[in-house]
């Protein structure tokens, strides 16, 4: 298994790399076509890559520390199969706190799928972490006022419910497909 | 400054420490995982990187506001979706950015979209989430969202 594994993993990051090389010289011979535009495209590339500096390398630790640390059967119980709507209130909760960027969600939930946990609370998971973090509703609270945003949050969370039960399915309905082959 | 980075650092640092005390061979292990699962994602980095200052450089908020300011009806509704999908926009600028499009004169059901598939969809990152969650999530989870948006933008322009 891990034989087969490392040759397409190598390939994935080189696939990776050329992918980044391309943008990066798709963005040069931009920016020489619209030098202009330079200082703004490089101001906002900088900015976002400091956000990204200052969470990533912390975000890989505690992945790190919770692959090592957390045992399987607890998040099984959590959060797997059985789990049911406490699974599903406590992934709600889970993205809810306030904890930055939805980029920090991904490789945390592959963690947690690794470790036991239902694809579609991690659906849920994500979903909640994109659109329902405390401060933000504050924001949205002041900006659009508390109907449009009671409102807003009631329809999201009920129709993200119902997509993380049908991603599972799907998902899964083609693993068993394969596993059958 | 926003205030997660250095929480999720402490936070980061504490369980270090913590773990380090608890199990220094746990802790070794822990922190070879971490480098190893960052340095596969290094490229995926530099990539969003890349788009980012790409989409933000060439397509500032000045002219976003002046695009979708008096949006209405079915093609505002396919022009705000596909705007919050493509822009990477922190939530917390996004929503001055959406009472202005209202007071522009863009729809609610317009702007309730556009909020919405800023937050779930983004497409920057889709790189990242690909390479954490496989494509079929990855693929999956965007394009209903996408869907959703929608559904939820029309069902609050109706009863709002």
């Amino acid at each position: 298994m891990k034989q087969s594994q490392k040759p397409k993993q190598r390939k994935e990051t080189i696939k990776s790399w050329l992918f980044f090389a391309a943008s990066l010289a798709f963005t040069i011979v931009l920016l020489v076509i619209f030098p202009n535009r330079q200082t703004a495209v490089i101001k906002s590339s900088w900015q976002i890559f400091m956000e990204m500096f200052w969470i990533l390398p912390a975000v890989m630790l505690l992945i790190g520390f919770f692959a090592v640390w957390v045992p399987k059967e607890m998040i099984v119980r959590l959060m797997g199969k059985t789990s049911g709507i406490r699974g599903i209130g406590l992934s709600l909760l889970l993205g809810s706190l306030p904890t930055g960027p939805l980029y920090v969600a991904f490789p945390m939930a592959a963690a947690l799928i690794k470790k036991g946990a239902r694809v579609s609370n991690m659906i849920i998971f994500l979903s909640a972490w994109a659109c329902i973090k405390i401060p933000q509703e504050m924001v949205e609270l002041q900006f659009l006022g508390a109907r449009f945003m009671a409102l807003r949050l009631g329809l999201t969370i009920i129709f993200v419910i119902i997509m993380g039960v049908f991603i599972e399915r799907a998902v899964e309905s083609k693993a068993t497909e394969k596993g059958k082959k | 400054m926003n205030l997660a980075p250095v929480f999720i650092n402490i936070f980061a640092i504490g369980c270090l420490f913590l773990s380090f005390v608890k199990d220094r061979r746990k802790t070794k292990q822990a922190v070879k995982i971490a480098v190893k699962s960052f340095i596969k994602i290094i490229p995926t980095i530099l990539l969003i990187v890349v788009l980012v200052g790409l989409l933000l450089g060439f397509v500032p908020h000045v002219v976003i506001s002046k695009f979708m300011g008096n949006q209405s009806g079915i093609d505002g509704i396919f022009l705000s979706a596909l705007l919050g999908a493509i822009l990477y926009i922190p939530s917390i600028v996004a929503f001055p950015l959406a009472a202005s499009f209202l007071k522009a004169g863009a729809s609610i059901t317009a702007v309730a979209i556009f909020i919405t598939t800023l937050t779930m969809i983004g497409f920057v990152t889709l790189p990242l989430e690909v390479k954490e969650l496989g494509k079929k999530i990855a693929l999956l989870r965007n394009g209903i969202s996408l869907l959703l948006a929608i559904l939820i933008g029309v069902i609050i322009g109706t009863i709002l």
